[in-house]
């Protein structure tokens, strides 16, 4: 609680700053208009101006809020939430993306990981190629990839979800070798003395140990997952999704469009991140882990 | 066949070598040989794949094509380079860890700062920030004064976050003994807190290297010049050169790598005396 009203300071500074700078950003538009209409602007009416543009260099905080409820709460108001004007439908078709490639970047992580574990050779050959793979920025295949994809006959959800699956693939692996060794010589010695098969050394002792890693990666692995989504939907020509209302704004200068896309894809990112916090609190909980 | 039989063949000697290779005494030799047999397996396998099936190079062009385009088009690529590379990611990448180091010295100085930005900052880290992209294209205009942007945007709240634990990482005895020294802030700064920052410091520095790539790349993606790594693979994707775009791919895949292990060589050479650097 000690820290409420510093994080409020702070907030409250950057909506301050936002605002300003949105005056500094609009005025030269404004200004123009008004020498055209031959109207000498009292600063009032400059503010009251640079913060009601239709296409602002930078919009108001209230309009970007207002843009957003006009295309979510109004619309579901209006019973059509799932019209393409809304930006829960945009939302809806990014989420789905992200999620399918999160469930599939954690398996393929988790199984990838075990077999690091248990197989030398594994280790050996491919855990020095994982972590090269992080150095080098994967997100510049993502054209590639919906378009070879497309040709092959996948299109829609499977394409995007491939990218945010690459993405998101690599911290599960690291986080769970990691993970997976992390239980101390003395254990495992302890889990022999109790004449344990592999099987059960790894349900019994190697799992349960390497989930307070699953869950810092997954983490890491979810906002990785969004991004991927986000850029997979640039190349498909701007159909569906926030990426696409980012591309969409872009291409015509709708810039609330692009800000209330953005906040929507923080929020989104947020909220997931905040869910994985809670799962991880509440298993490790369940498992004696954390008080 | 006789493709598919070469791939057939490499798959079974590589996997046997690396089975026996991992079976000796662990040692530099065996652990920089098996990757590389692997690495060098899986692109022969690639080749005999793409020749043996007579995959349209549309999908997914061999190997060998790849490098030939490579070497043919190599004016375009370190055109390629020195837009996205040299003057778009790192000068946003000095730019954005600069500022991002500086501020957090400031931060540090004053508690109230520390509590409201840190959490703020930490909760920016996790955003896609990449989104920011087109704003900034619109802003700076399409040159890679943008691009600089997205990357100063990209790498500045991991290097805050990272630059301000580090700072924190002294323990109480190490402060009081610099206290009973009668030194000042400005030397427990220099001599105590920023050497024992370093680690965490190079951390960020690490972490951040892909992200100005990837910045630099994605914000491409929403307007650029003709030239430009992010723009020849968007559009080359289009023209359906496969290939060109892969030779790209190479391009960002050594950069990426050269300059994550020069910011980590960089890290041997000054925090030699870390216990991590020393085993």
């Amino acid at each position: 609680m000690r820290s409420l009203l510093p994080i409020f300071t702070v907030v409250a500074a950057i909506f301050v700053i936002w605002y300003g700078a949105a005056v500094a950003l609009n005025t030269p538009w404004a200004k123009d208009q008004a020498k055209r209409n031959n109207v000498e602007l009292s600063f009032t009416e400059l503010v009251a101006d640079t913060w009601s543009q239709k296409k602002p260099k930078l919009p108001a905080p209230h309009q970007v809020v207002a843009e957003i409820w006009k295309t979510t709460g109004e619309m579901v108001a209006k019973g059509r939430a799932f019209s393409k004007r809304s930006l829960i439908y945009h939302s809806w078709i990014t989420l789905s993306a992200t999620m399918l490639g999160f469930v599939m970047g954690t398996g393929f992580g988790i199984l990838l990981a075990i077999g690091i574990v248990y197989n030398r050779v594994m280790d050996m050959s491919v855990m020095p190629w994982v972590i090269a793979s992080q150095t080098i920025p994967i997100l510049a295949v993502a054209p590639m990839i919906i378009v070879v994809l497309n040709a092959v006959g996948i299109s829609g959800l499977l394409p995007k979800a491939m990218i945010s699956m690459y993405l998101s693939f690599f911290p599960v692996v690291v986080g769970m070798v990691k993970g997976l060794r992390s239980p101390d010589q003395m254990q495992l010695d302890q889990m022999r003395t109790w004449n344990a098969t592999s099987g059960q050394e790894f349900w019994r002792l190697r799992l349960p140990s390497s989930m307070p890693f699953l869950f810092a990666s997954l983490k890491v692995a979810m906002a990785a997952s969004l991004v991927g989504a986000i850029v997979g939907e640039l190349p498909t020509g701007a159909v569906a999704g926030l990426g696409a209302r980012l591309l969409a704004g872009s291409y015509y200068g709708q810039t609330i469009q692009i800000w209330s896309a953005l906040i929507m894809a923080a929020a989104l990112a947020a909220a997931l991140v905040a869910l994985i916090g809670l799962i991880q609190r509440m298993t490790l909980k369940k498992m004696g882990m954390v008080q | 066949m006789m493709w598919i039989a070469f791939g057939v063949i490499s798959w079974l000697i590589g996997w046997r070598a690396n089975v026996w290779l991992a079976a000796q005494p662990k040692s530099r030799f065996t652990s920089l040989a098996v990757p590389v047999i692997f690495g060098v397996t899986v692109i022969l396998i690639w080749e005999a794949v793409v020749r043996g099936f007579e995959v349209s190079p549309v999908l997914l062009p061999a190997p060998s094509v790849i490098a030939v385009t490579f070497a043919q088009s190599t004016h375009i690529l370190w055109q390629d380079f020195v837009q996205t590379v040299i003057k778009g990611a790192l000068s946003g990448y000095v730019l954005g860890c600069g500022s991002a180091f500086l501020i957090a010295i400031v931060i540090d100085r004053f508690p109230f700062l520390q509590r409201g930005l840190l959490p703020v900052g930490n909760f920016v880290a996790a955003l896609p920030i990449v989104g920011m992209a087109p704003i900034l294209v619109m802003w700076f205009g399409f040159d890679w004064q943008s691009k600089a942007a997205v990357v100063v945007v990209m790498v500045f709240f991991p290097m805050l976050v990272n630059t301000v634990e580090g700072l924190q990482a002294t323990d109480k005895m190490q402060r009081d003994l610099m206290r009973t020294y009668a030194s000042s802030y400005g030397q427990t700064l220099l001599k105590l807190r920023l050497p024992a920052a370093m680690p965490f410091i190079f951390n960020g520095l690490k972490i951040t290297t892909t992200l100005a790539l990837i910045g630099a790349i994605v914000a491409e993606f929403f307007g650029s010049p003709i030239r430009g790594m992010g723009f020849r693979i968007s559009t080359s994707v289009g023209q359906l050169a496969l290939d060109l775009v892969w030779a790209e791919i190479v391009v960002a895949a050594i950069v990426g790598s050269a300059f994550y292990g020069g910011v980590a060589l960089l890290e041997k050479a000054m925090t030699f005396w870390h216990p991590s650097q020393r085993g």
